[in-house]
């Protein structure tokens, strides 16, 4: 229902201006030629998204994701305290992390789904302060290479499609810090 | 050689001899992985031509300068070129409405441009906040967030800010 209003929302918007400006022939044609843009970008993007996704799979099955995961281990038993006493939960929260640090979404979400279900097993439907974290740790995207964004760079004629990488990583541990920082000190505040 | 041109090499070259070494089927795993990119694709597609098109008609219409306009100032002071907006509004909400308006805002003023590299980067260090936090407390059975979005959208803003400081750090202009 939410996409309903967001699409007619942008719609009804684009018709209203297009009354109002005059513009409403070239809403019209923009209407077909933005779909049929749609599948150009799709032709030429999917190679890259394919090989990538061909890649980052091989990756984890040679041991890449479970090698992040110990690498992480640390961190996350400082992150997750509570979680991380129980074998099962911490394997499934760093094997989650790895996903996603590998960019394997179709993997990340089912393994963060049994993580939070493992976490949330005796909180009565509140969040724990622990499971907020969580939860903000997979919204703050951190991946080791934004392939799918490289891949539209190159479908639109980027000379360079991974030059952005630096700047994503930092911008990444810059979001992530600012998420984690803003669920410690809002623990505080917001009681149970 | 740049270190953005070497990288791409250097992770297929790396790939490849890990698996060499580790003697796994290697080459199943490509198949199989580059098979879920394609269904990722055909997912995400029927929605993309929907957006995009909607996309297109903001544009045409002018509604889309008008929404630059109106915010302009504020993020002109925080650093983010104000051509970024719409894609501020839908990032945390829809996936695909990002990658609609990402790919609207690289094919207009190109990838390379500081404008493309900022989207980029947005684009690369933040989630679908909104889908993201409803499928884990959807999972997990929560109905009391508490701070969990809140502190989501901070990540959320902070990340557009970054985005805006890096690239300019990084590529100047």
């Amino acid at each position: 229902m939410g996409f309903m209003w967001i699409w007619a929302g942008m719609v009804l918007l684009s018709v209203l201006f297009g009354i109002g400006n005059g513009t409403l022939d070239a809403v019209g044609q923009a209407a077909l030629e933005g779909a049929s843009s749609a599948l150009e970008l799709a032709f030429g993007m999917t190679g890259a998204v394919c090989l990538w996704s061909a890649v980052m799979e091989l990756m984890r099955r040679c041991g890449l994701a479970d090698a992040l995961g110990r690498l992480f281990r640390p961190l996350l038993r400082r992150l997750l305290p509570r979680a991380s006493q129980d074998r099962e939960t911490l394997a499934a929260v760093s094997a989650n992390v790895s996903a996603n640090l590998l960019g394997l979404g179709n993997a990340a979400t089912p393994l963060g789904m049994q993580a939070v279900q493992r976490m949330a097993a005796d909180c009565g439907g509140v969040a724990s302060d622990e499971l907020c974290r969580f939860v903000v740790l997979n919204t703050a995207s951190i991946q080791l290479l934004p392939t799918t964004v490289a891949s539209i760079r190159s479908a639109c004629g980027s000379a360079a499609p991974m030059e952005i990488l630096p700047a994503v990583w930092i911008t990444s541990v810059l979001s992530v810090t600012a998420g984690l920082a803003a669920a410690r000190l809002l623990q505080t505040i917001w009681r149970k | 050689m740049s270190f953005s041109t070497g990288i791409i090499p250097a992770v297929l070259a790396g790939t490849a001899l890990c698996a060499l070494l580790r003697r796994t089927d290697g080459y199943a795993a490509l198949t199989e992985g580059a098979a879920q990119g394609l269904s990722v694709m055909v997912k995400i597609l029927p929605s993309l031509i929907v957006l995009l098109s909607a996309t297109a008609m903001l544009r045409a219409s002018g509604a889309l300068q008008w929404l630059t306009d109106l915010l302009s100032p504020l993020l002109s002071a925080l650093g983010i070129p104000p051509e970024a907006m719409p894609l501020l509004l839908i990032r945390p909400i829809s996936g695909s409405g990002a990658l609609a308006v990402g790919s609207d805002l690289m094919a207009r003023y190109g990838p390379d441009s500081h404008i493309g590299r900022v989207v980029s980067v947005m684009l690369g260090s933040t989630e679908t906040t909104f889908y993201t936090v409803a499928v884990y407390f959807g999972a997990a059975r929560i109905r009391r967030t508490r701070y969990a979005i809140p502190a989501a959208l901070t990540a959320d803003a902070v990340g557009f800010w970054a985005a805006s400081l890096s690239v300019h750090l990084l590529f100047g202009s």
